[in-house]
């Protein structure tokens, strides 16, 4: 169904050119968007802006759509391929006017499990919606956690299990938090494919989240709950 | 020379298969993070259990313990080296266990997923995944199996390189994959896409199939799919034994022997002539299985909503092939990916 007719960029107006960026990150054109994005800086627009508008805002109906069956896997990828493409160019941009990234996540698969497809993905959904990820890889011991949570000054700690055998690791680290009386500082978020809510619920998680698209969601809410607390009295 | 697996389908209705590997040998002790693989080679007497266990239960086919045993999953534990010995030793225990049973069984190779994405969302190259299954192949077929089985697949492209992996080796083989994801595989494959992908296979497998997943209704909703298309290979039903559930800091399959033992029955009647099992399917469930498909007569296709009430609901509504799935966003009909 591709158009013959060639559209070019920079002859569209801001606000269709917004829209022709969500179509193109949901059709996982990296070019397109790099391009995308340097138009929209060269018009003025704050690398902020350019990162919620068009980025994170054409992120967000691919993750919806992911959730609801209708992508899948490789179609978030290149989706999310062509957002690091933009990414590269707002990082540097972003650095320099020292605006907050949405939330920081540490986010590793638990020791003793060597599946990362899963955590991944949510690595790069999360990135495409704007948080800073500190990816630990695979076979996090506690204190790898711990120190990365530390070091990052993180919001969100996301954990990932493949296997039935490694997935109560997760409740040791929540328990070493608890233990630190630092459980409070931040948000737990567990996941993998043999987890579900009981699972999360008996081991003191924040959420248990089904796929990418709802950790990026569930994220964003609890990071909302957060800053009104934080709020100034 | 015909091969032993299409011998004994031409004497047979159907055929039991095996359960759970990794249950199993972490019952034995197995520690969460070894390499199944390497215990071949340390503790060759659990592995030649593992097997005995099924192969007293009834099973007709069993798997040898080489899942992760191509050179992609085997460095994660240094072993990338080990590829041809780990699986010929496999094989070799495995080929032991079947001739020492004075019973007509046969010893399946299998070969899980490489564990990385493809070209061109993920770094793996199609030539790569080729020469990983081959070479996986070669070992397996040295150490005396029947045939190879890959499983667990979920790309198209990985399905197609195990294929080649069979061609090379000269073997004939099988595959499953896994539908997860509202009835697809992890990368959007329904039943019917898969049927498909056969069809247009250069070397063809003797059986292709569901593995996994997620319970047993969804595994035979896509089971349903695939006789649906009126495929000429055999179709394989190997499910997990329910779900699992975490009680008191353990992890439990809730799916019972009995109803194992209806879905076995289910999996016959939904057009699968080689059944098993798959994670927490242990020899009791197998038995019970057995017993079941000896002590039922055939019966009818069964419909969505028998399976659904005897086994439990499905995990999505649509599995993509009712025409029910969610449609595609309406798009402005600009420039879409081709």
């Amino acid at each position: 169904m591709a158009d013959e007719e060639d559209i070019i960029l920079s002859e569209l107006e801001d606000e269709e050119l917004t829209l022709q960026m969500h179509d193109d990150l949901y059709d996982g054109l990296k070019e397109e968007i790099e391009e995308a994005v340097n138009i929209l800086l060269a018009r003025g627009w704050t690398p902020y802006d350019v990162l919620t508008k068009a980025l994170v805002a054409g992120m967000t109906i691919v993750g919806i759509d992911f959730r609801d069956g209708i992508l899948f896997v490789p179609e978030v990828l290149l989706a999310a391929n062509a957002m690091k493409g933009g990414m590269g160019i707002l990082k540097p941009l972003l650095a320099e006017t020292g605006a907050a990234p949405v939330g920081k996540m540490v986010i590793g698969t638990v020791k003793g499990d060597i599946h990362d497809i899963g955590k991944n993905l949510v690595a790069m959904m999360m990135e495409g919606a704007g948080f800073e990820v500190t990816d630990l890889g695979i076979n996090n011991s506690v204190e790898k956690y711990l120190d990365a949570l530390e070091n990052e000054k993180a919001d969100i700690l996301g954990m990932s299990a493949l296997l039935t055998t490694t997935m109560p690791y997760m409740k040791v680290v929540i328990d070493t938090l608890t233990e630190k009386n630092i459980r409070n500082d931040f948000i737990v978020l567990v996941g993998g494919a043999p987890l579900n809510e009981e699972f999360s619920k008996a081991i003191g998680a924040d959420a248990y989240c089904r796929d990418a698209a709802v950790a990026v969601e569930t994220a964003k809410e609890f990071m909302a709950r957060k800053h009104n607390q934080a709020a100034p009295q | 020379m015909t091969d032993r697996l299409t011998q004994l389908l031409a004497t047979r209705d159907w055929l039991l298969a095996d359960g759970a590997t990794g249950t199993t040998l972490f019952n034995m002790g197995l520690q969460s993070g070894d390499s199944p693989e390497l215990w071949n080679d340390q503790h060759p007497d659990r592995i030649a259990a593992l097997y005995q266990g099924a192969v007293d239960a009834g099973s007709d086919i069993f798997l040898t313990n080489t899942f992760g045993g191509n050179a992609s999953r085997l460095k994660l534990h240094d072993a990338e080296k080990r590829v041809g010995e780990l699986n010929r030793i496999a094989a070799e225990i495995g080929r032991n266990v079947a001739d020492k049973s004075g019973r007509d069984l046969v010893v399946a190779g299998s070969m899980g997923p490489t564990g990385e994405i493809m070209e061109p969302m993920g770094t793996l190259t199609f030539a790569s995944a080729v020469e990983m299954f081959h070479e996986q192949a070669e070992g397996l077929k040295e150490g005396g199996v029947d045939v190879l089985w890959a499983e667990t697949i979920s790309a198209p492209d990985e399905y197609r390189a195990a294929a080649e992996g069979a061609r090379l080796a000269n073997m004939p083989w099988c595959g499953t994959m896994s539908f997860d994801t509202s009835g697809r595989t992890m990368m959007g494959v329904t039943s019917a896409d898969m049927a498909k992908l056969i069809e247009k296979l250069d070397y063809k497998p003797i059986g292709y199939g569901a593995n996994c997943g997620v319970g047993s209704s969804d595994l035979l909703r896509t089971v349903l799919g695939f006789s649906a298309q009126g495929p000429e290979q055999v179709i394989i039903a190997k499910g997990n034994a329910g779900i699992p559930k975490y009680v008191d800091g353990h992890i439990h399959y809730d799916g019972t022997p009995e109803l194992m033992g209806e879905y076995a029955v289910m999996a016959r009647d939904c057009g699968a002539r080689i059944i098993g099992g798959c994670c927490g399917t242990t020899p009791k469930h197998l038995e019970s299985m057995r017993a079941a498909l000896e002590n039922t007569p055939i019966g009818p296709r069964p419909t969505l909503e028998q399976i659904s009430t005897t086994l439990g609901g499905f995990s999505s509504t649509s599995d993509g092939t009712d025409g029910n799935a969610p449609k595609a966003r309406e798009r402005s009909g600009r420039r879409r990916r081709t």
